[in-house]
Parts: structure tokens; sequence; C-alpha cells
């Protein structure tokens, strides 16, 4: 009986999820944030059984680690290390304009310090699916703003690797020697394990590169969990072993893996999507809407002067630049990773996360259409830069 | 001669593009799958596309070859190795060169630089160690090898700069 009920459930939640899926798709949207919607939705009008529940809390961590997985699969190596020489200015400048007004935000609500530490990611890290997704979906690859914003997007997927051991450390807690300690480790473990991903990758591509397609899918899904579940060991965060794995595998052996993984990424990340919003207290959500919406509107600011100086530098006229930066406003998927991180330190920080993550996947979009209306206006009030007349 | 510019596009793959001469950037992304995406930009706002069109591996090897293009250079070209003192280069031969039309002995090639015509592509396919009686057509890309400077003097002479030189 338990089973025939975990079925029934999951397989109408899972429907549910396609039906949403479908109506972002027309509407020319992201679907996480109506992922997140159906999930407080859920929360809200019907309760799961404990079996289901258990079940999507599983299938939302394994949704995390995977997101984490294929997004260092998207990158060399190479890639990795040309952006971060070449970019480090856009780079600063995207963390000090768009992490700030989350720390603030955070301290200004009353949140523990390292609850305003993750806010602060919250509104940092732009979501790179989303950007790329509209890149290619809008026919913009071959605009000359595009790198700039990819390379934000990677720089930010770097600093998020980096960041997330961190948090885990703070997490742990404990006196501040202790904490002191256990970032330095984090930080060590994680830079160990990036030097050995870069040193031995090609190696371990071409042990795991097998010809049956089977083989591949099982032997890399099961690195994956057997590194992510040794890094959450260590302490380090699960998802960052993930990460690296995915950096480490390179080349041919890459590019089949993420067809293959696609499709059981794309599920269970929208199990994690609808666990987080089912877990949000909705209460909150009335209470936290006004800080959501100024918090948009600041970050949204700030990340699209990002974009607009990123573009600058690289040559681009005004309306590149206004695409840029609007292009950067969104943030999605990793945004509600790091909030879901802290749900249990400040009962708030979900609810605000979801409603910022609505919004700001609402703001970038509408504003890129316009580019060619409000994109003079803006030039106007810089005479010095290259207005070419 | 355009000037190609290219831009690494991390996560998606490669893109080469050049200012037309008509007023528009032409460009085509080398995806990481092998697709290619051709795409011009708009004449109002240079930055942006104006269309783009994905194709893939064997439609971007159909339009190369009604371009005039030989996709056998690009794969040939990767194997471009640096030894020491030895180069080798795909030459095109211009319309406008002296030796278009002409055949391959009267350039005495080897003699004048140094530098030998080891092989010709001409509408996909290559032509092996041609001989002297080979005419030269517009179009065709000769593959050259000689010493690094042996082949710049050819590169002059095929393209009637250099035509007085004495190797």
């Amino acid at each position: 009986m338990p089973l025939a009920q975990l079925f029934l459930e999951l397989g109408a939640v899972i429907l549910a999820l396609a039906f949403v899926g479908r109506a972002a798709g027309r509407l020319g949207i992201t679907p996480i944030p109506l992922y997140l919607l159906a999930g407080i939705g859920l929360g809200a009008f019907m309760s799961l059984g404990d079996a289901p529940e258990e079940f999507i809390h599983i299938g939302a961590e394994i949704g995390a680690v995977l997101l984490l997985f294929t997004l260092g699969l998207e990158y060399t190596s190479q890639e990795l290390r040309d952006n971060l020489h070449a970019n480090r200015g856009v780079g600063l400048l995207d963390v000090g304009l768009n992490f700030t007004p989350g720390l603030l935000a955070g301290l200004l609500l009353g949140f523990t310090p390292l609850a305003a530490v993750l806010l602060g990611g919250v509104t940092y890290l732009t979501s790179s699916g989303i950007a790329s997704k509209v890149l290619a979906d809008l026919g913009r690859l071959g605009n000359r703003e595009t790198p700039v914003i990819l390379s934000v997007c990677v720089l930010e997927d770097v600093a998020m690797a980096a960041y997330l051991p961190v948090v885990a450390a703070l997490l742990i807690g404990g006196t501040l020697a202790a904490v002191g300690v256990n970032v330095l480790v984090a930080l060590a473990a994680f830079a160990l394990a990036f030097f050995l991903a870069l040193r031995y990758g090609p190696l371990l591509s071409r042990v795991v590169n097998v010809q049956s397609n089977e083989a591949l899918l099982l032997s890399v899904f099961g690195l994956v969990l057997v590194v992510a579940g040794a890094a959450d060991l260590l302490r380090v965060s699960a998802a960052i072993g993930a990460f690296l794995v995915g950096i480490a595998l390179s080349g041919e052996v890459a590019e089949r893996t993420r067809t293959l993984i696609a499709p059981l990424r794309d599920l269970f990340a929208a199990v994690f999507f609808v666990f987080f919003g089912l877990q949000l207290d909705l209460g909150a959500v009335p209470e936290v809407l006004l800080p959501a919406a100024l918090l948009a509107v600041v970050t949204s600011i700030t990340k699209f002067y990002t974009g607009w100086w990123g573009a600058a530098r690289a040559g681009v006229q005004a309306r590149g630049r206004f695409r840029a930066g609007a292009t950067l406003i969104p943030r999605g998927e990793f945004s509600i990773l790091i909030a879901g991180l802290g749900l249990g330190l400040a009962p708030t920080l979900g609810p605000l996360a979801a409603e910022y993550v609505l919004l700001t996947a609402l703001i970038g979009p509408v504003l890129a259409r316009f580019d060619g209306q409000l994109a003079p206006l803006l030039d106007r009030g810089r005479p010095g830069e290259t207005q070419v007349g | 001669m355009v000037k190609l510019e290219e831009t690494p596009l991390p996560g998606v793959g490669v893109r080469h593009d050049f200012d037309g001469r008509y007023g528009k950037r032409v460009g085509v992304i080398t995806h990481r799958d092998g697709r290619r995406e051709i795409f011009v930009s708009r004449r109002d706002d240079p930055d942006a596309c104006a269309q783009s069109i994905v194709l893939s591996d064997e439609e971007a090897e159909a339009v190369a070859d009604l371009l005039g293009g030989s996709t056998i250079t690009r794969h040939v070209s990767r194997l471009t190795q640096d030894v020491e003192g030895l180069a080798i280069d795909w030459l095109s031969m211009p319309g406008f060169s002296p030796y278009a039309g002409r055949l391959l002995g009267d350039t005495r090639m080897r003699t004048r630089t140094g530098a030998s015509i080891v092989a010709i592509m001409r509408g996909g396919q290559a032509i092996p160690a041609p001989g002297p009686e080979l005419p030269l057509l517009p179009g065709d890309t000769l593959v050259v090898v000689g010493t690094p400077e042996g082949v710049v003097r050819a590169a002059g002479l095929l393209s009637g700069e250099d035509s007085g030189a004495a190797g």
C-alpha cells in the first residue's frame, strides 16, 4: 500500500511540474520560479505522506549534486584559467556590487552573520543556467556582449565553488578558533582537489571513457555520488565534490556525459526546487515581501551596472551594454541552493530568497526587451564614453 | 584578406567573426558539439545578431562547399607542426596571381625560394605530389614546405609581389 501511495503522489507532483514547465516555455521564462511556486502550493494545500516526502528529500539532494556536477562539466579547465586571468576586473566589481547588498540586508533584517553571508551569496549569483539558455534561445550567441556575460557567469561559478566549502565550514560552527580552522581546512581541501582535478583530469577522463553509454552513465553517476559523499564526510559540502568531478572530466567524455546526464539532472533539479518550496514557512511570505522587492530592485541595478561596465570595457555600444546588464539580472538555481543551506538558521531566509528569485527572474527578461528604447537614455548621461557619431 | 577575430565563448564554443565590407559583422560560432551557427549582425546595432542559422556538421560542410571553401584544408591545417627550421603553409592561389592558369613548373618555386609545393587542394580533393606539367587554377590551395623564409617568399611569389626574388 505505501508503494501505491508513493507512486501516485510522486507521479501527480511530477505531472504537475511537466504542466508548469510547458507553461513557462510558452511564456518564454525559466521554469525555476514556477517550480518554487508549485512547491509552495503543494506545501500549503496538501500534505504528502512521509514516504513521498522522504523520497523527495533525497531526490532534492541528488538534484543539488547533479546541478553542480553539470556546472563543472560545462567548463574546461583551460577556460577557467583563461577567464580568471582575463576578467579579474569585472569579477571583482561583481562580487563587490552584488554580494554586499545581500550581506547588508541580512544584517539589517537581524539575521545571524552567517545567514547574512548566505543572503549575500543569494544576491551575488546570476543564474548561469538562465543566462546561457536565454542567449542560445534568442540567437544572441553571436552578439558582441555575449562573451562578457558568459565570462561573468564562469567567474561566479568559480567563486561559488570556493564559497560553498567556506559556508559549509561555518555551518559546523563552534568557537571562533574552531571555525577558523574549519574554514582553512575546507579551503585547503578545495584547493587540493581543484589542483588534482586540473592535473589529473585528462587521466580520469581516459579511464572513465568507455564505449557503452550505459556503462559511462553508471560510472559517472557512481563516481559523482562517491566523491560527493566523501566530500560531505570531510565536511567540504557534497555539491563541491560533484563540481570538481565535473571540472576534472573533459573532452569527449565530458561531451557524452553532458547529454547522458542532462535528463537525470533536469528531473532531480525540478524535485530540488519543489522540495525547497515545500519547506518554506508560508507565514513568513507576506512579511518579507517588501525586503525582497527592495533587494531585487537594488541588486538588479548593481548587477545591471556590472554587465554594462564589463561590456563597455569590451568596446560594446550602449544597446549591447544594456543587454549585458539585463541578462545578468536573473538569479536562479544557485541562489536557491545557497538559501537551502540556511533554512535552519533564519526562518525568513527561504521565503525571502524565493520571492527574490521570482522577482529578478521577471525583471531581467522584461528589461532586456527594451534595449532599443532605454539604452540611448542611459547612454546620454555619459558622453565621455565611446559615442561613435 | 578579412581580419578574422577569434573569441572564446566559455561553455559554448568559439566564435570567429569579421567586419564585412557591406557594413555588417559576419561570423560563425562553432559549438562544442560540432554544430555551426552562422550569423550576421544588424546594421543599426552591430553588436547584436540580426539573424543566426544553426547548421549540423554535414550542413555546414555543404555550405562551405557552396561558398567555395575546401573543408579539407581546415582539417589538414590542424596537423601543422612546429618542427625547428621547417615550415608548412597552405597558400591560396588568388585570381590575380601571375601564375593563375599557368603550369606549376613555370613558377620554378624550389629554385627561386627553396620551398616545394608538395600537394594541391582543389575542389575538396587533394592532389599529392603534383608534377611540373599540372596547371595552377585560381582558388587552388597549395601546400608548401620549406624553411620559414622560403615559405614567406613562396607566398610573395604566388601573389606576384615578389616575382624577381631569387633563391
